[in-house]
């Protein structure tokens, strides 16, 4: 397994997604001999994992089974341990589309934080891209290194432990793209101008509130960056269910429908919950002048 | 573009522009590239061609000026249709204004009246002045001068003003690069209808979810112009395969088009007719003779393209072709000179030749048999790594059918404009099997204006995005899988990891 390439067994020293059903799952790393516990028994590696391939049902020994899923960026983001808070698929699918991210970008992130939004990008940049991520904090750095070691991408992405704000990313006009999910972004607008190559390219900055949007806007305005635009993503997801409505006595015998007792239909309905806010996206082109 | 004439006067070195090799003068507009005019936030997609007429936004000009500047090139439309290069430090202090030193302004509108006689220009007088020539900013600056009440408007007033009157006098044009980004935003402003509706941020989802990327082997079944396989073609870089299923004659790929892929893109793209899926998932297939289909689909190749002039209909006709479309499923036939992808396609139109025509014609027959066995080969194997279906057609069937040919494990992502009909495929994909983690989704996008002072949601964009059911594909229980079942001794073997799992009902998803 890869992050960036799908393989068709398993083998030790993958992540391998353990689903068991109702959108719970949790990882592992996959190990001769070891084993891990589910509500549904044991998964013995060697075993259950180790040869198989990616997809199949694995029955554990209370009887009950799983399935063993092929890592996607999709499936880390909502397995991955938090470091910090992180950024979910729908935001980062509008995020790789705004930036015109492809297969040989290189781009420049800061923060890594937990590296959600890094393992999206180095999946579509492969397998000639490259990316810079910048962190501040030393041991979310090293943490997110070795996550990328473990996930078999590190040849993909170059990991800086500096402040972004006063060293900027380390390189310069080698980007076609810089994204920034720090507190304040305005103070890292003049190292993205730098980092981005001398022809052009695209910056979005992530934050949860519209001041800091705000001071981000000026800053880029300031530095001459063009079409210059704020926006937001809101997911809505819908259950499906049966719905049973049941039909009204209006005194019998004048109903021209037959009498069922009740109607019923399949129908979408929205979680009660939902995420209402994550952040506003804040995109813009370097102008050539 | 290969073979396009290297005269723009940076010379750049005709290098063949393939996926390992980018062109060292990539960012430079060349004779023949395909290209997006931007004026404010309006696309339109044409192809560079000298002395060739373009209209966009009540304004005809020629784009030979265009070739050799870079990209992202801001021009100024002067008479006689020629474009002349901008620089950019304009537009910028326009969007500086806001935050620019301070002008003489009123406090309030308490003391403006609307008398009708505050412009001292009349019509007859602003139109003097554009039939002179004079410059755009110039108009607007007499404009303002001879305004009585733009003194005493607020400073964000007389903002808006300025802003108001640029737009409509100062014809600026800014030529881009395609992409992704850039053609679903022109298609969902221009020609929703093609697409099905799909919103870019639909569209950015189902290429997130299908997880595209390079080397996958991609099965895409769409009816959006070919929008959809050039998003999915974009992640791709040319990296693996991807087999495009079509219904009627042939796919249509005019936006695949627009974005001026380089010709190693296309070698890996593969077709094949949705009216042999059957047979293909039976073991009946066979490519026995293609019908008179064949030629169909070499109109429908011709007539790739068609969108650089379907976007200069009106908007009235542009209403017809879509419901044609709708009718026939074919694009409607123009009859305009396109520059085909293939230099000896314009050779035969232009001789005429009606031997060498068979001949080619017979060529192209037996090269789209070659393409469809291997195709058939491709799909036989159901490897694939995701399947993506955004068409005008029921979703159930295809997705039914269709998730035969995927690898387990993987994802696929099903677009449709209305939720009911995925609430059904929904359905049916529980009762087949194979599938896990069933989400049923839509997006919701919103804008906002951010201004010192005034900054708002601009417009709240709804329910015309349309929805995507995405899922993973597993081992199908149901097809009697061989259950890895173990024998279970006591063995010595550490705990590795100890985890606790939050708690659900069932075995496995099933609905209450």
């Amino acid at each position: 397994m890869s992050f960036v390439e799908y393989e068709e067994l398993i083998k030790e020293g993958d992540t391998a997604i353990i689903f068991l059903g109702h959108g719970s799952m949790f990882p592992v790393q996959v190990q001769r001999g070891a084993q891990t516990q589910t509500k549904y028994g044991v998964i013995r590696h060697s075993a259950h994992l180790i040869g198989q391939p990616f997809g199949s049902r694995v029955t554990c020994s209370k009887g009950g089974w799983v399935y063993v899923l092929h890592p996607t960026p999709e499936l880390w983001t909502l397995n991955l341990p938090h470091r910090t808070q992180i950024l979910y698929s729908t935001d980062i699918s509008i995020i790789t589309m705004m930036l015109e991210l492809k297969p040989g970008s290189i781009v420049c992130e800061s923060g890594t934080g937990s590296g959600s939004l890094s393992h999206a990008i180095i999946r579509t940049v492969a397998p000639t891209g490259h990316l810079h991520t910048v962190e501040f904090h030393q041991q979310r750095a090293q943490k997110a290194e070795e996550e990328f070691r473990e996930h078999r991408v590190d040849r993909w992405v170059t990991v800086r432990n500096q402040d972004v704000c006063k060293n900027g990313f380390g390189v310069s006009h080698v980007a076609d793209a810089v994204f920034l999910d720090i507190p304040s972004p305005w103070e890292a607008i003049g190292h993205a101008k730098d980092a981005l190559k001398v022809e052009g390219g695209r910056l979005c900055s992530f934050s949860p509130c519209i001041e800091q949007v705000q001071r981000t806007c000026q800053a880029l305005a300031e530095h001459g960056f063009i079409e210059i635009t704020t926006l937001e993503i809101l997911l809505r997801e819908y259950n499906v269910r049966t719905a049973n409505l049941p039909l009204p006595d209006l005194g019998g015998a004048l109903d021209p429908l037959p009498v069922l007792g009740e109607a019923q239909f399949k129908i979408g309905v929205p979680l009660k919950e939902t995420v209402g806010h994550t952040g506003y996206l804040t995109f813009a082109s370097k102008s050539l002048f | 573009m290969e073979g396009a004439k290297e005269d723009g006067p940076a010379g750049c070195g005709a290098m063949e522009n393939s996926a390992e090799h980018p062109r060292q003068q990539d960012h430079l507009i060349r004779d023949g590239d395909f290209v997006v005019l931007k004026r404010e936030d309006v696309f339109k997609a044409v192809q560079v061609q000298r002395r060739k007429k373009v209209t966009f936004e009540k304004q005809w000009f020629f784009l030979d000026n265009v070739i050799g500047h870079s990209y992202g090139t801001t021009f100024e439309v002067s008479s006689g249709g020629n474009l002349q290069p901008k620089k950019m430090m304009e537009e910028i202090t326009s969007d500086m204004s806001c935050f620019s030193e301070t002008k003489e302004a009123g406090i309030d509108n308490r003391n403006i009246v609307d008398d009708g006689k505050s412009q001292k220009l009349t019509q007859d007088d602003i139109k003097a002045l554009k039939d002179k020539g004079i410059k755009g900013e110039e108009i607007v600056q007499q404009l303002i001068e001879n305004s009585t009440t733009f003194r005493d408007k607020t400073e964000f007033a007389q903002d808006k003003y300025i802003k108001k009157k640029k737009k409509k006098y100062e014809a600026i044009i800014t030529v881009v690069k395609p992409s992704t980004r850039i053609l679903s935003i022109m298609y969902y402003a221009r020609e929703p209808g093609k697409i099905n509706y799909m919103r870019y941020d639909t569209l950015a989802q189902m290429l997130t979810l299908g997880n595209i990327h390079a080397g996958n082997k991609m099965i895409v079944m769409e009816t959006c112009a070919g929008l959809v396989l050039g998003a999915v073609m974009e992640r791709m870089g040319g990296f693996g395969s991807i087999i495009q299923m079509y219904p009627g004659g042939g796919p249509v790929r005019a936006a695949t088009t627009c974005f001026g892929f380089p010709k190693s893109f296309f070698n890996s793209l593969y077709e094949f007719p949705l009216g042999k899926v059957n047979s293909l998932l039976n073991g009946t297939f066979s490519s026995q003779a293609l019908p008179s289909e064949s030629k169909d689909s070499i109109s429908v190749e011709e007539n790739n393209g068609t969108l650089l002039d379907d976007l200069q209909t009106s908007p009235k006709e542009r209403e017809e072709n879509i419901v044609e479309v709708i009718e026939n499923n074919h694009p409607p036939q123009e009859t305009m000179e396109v520059i085909s992808q293939e230099p000896e396609y314009k050779e035969h139109k232009e001789r005429g030749n009606k031997k060498d025509y068979i001949q080619e014609f017979q060529r192209k027959q037996e090269q789209q048999k070659k393409r469809q066995i291997e195709a058939a080969a491709l799909l036989n194997e159901r490897n694939a790594d995701g399947l993506i279906i955004a068409s005008r057609y029921h979703p159930t069937p295809l997705a039914l059918s269709l998730l035969e040919f995927v690898a387990p494990s993987r994802p696929f992502v099903v677009y449709c404009h209305y939720k009911e009909p995925l609430v059904e495929c929904y359905t049916k994909l529980r009762e087949r099997g194979g599938v896990i983690n069933l989400r049923l989704s839509e997006t919701w996008l919103r804008n906002y204006q951010v201004l010192p002072d005034r900054s708002h949601p601009k417009l709240m964009m709804s329910g015309g995005g349309g929805y995507l059911l995405s899922g993973i594909t597993v081992a199908n229980d149901k097809q009697k899988s061989e259950s890895c079942a173990v024998q279970l001794q006591k063995t010595e073997e550490p705990v590795a990891k100890k985890r606790k799992v939050q708690e659900s009902d069932s075995t496995l998803e099933d609905l209450p």
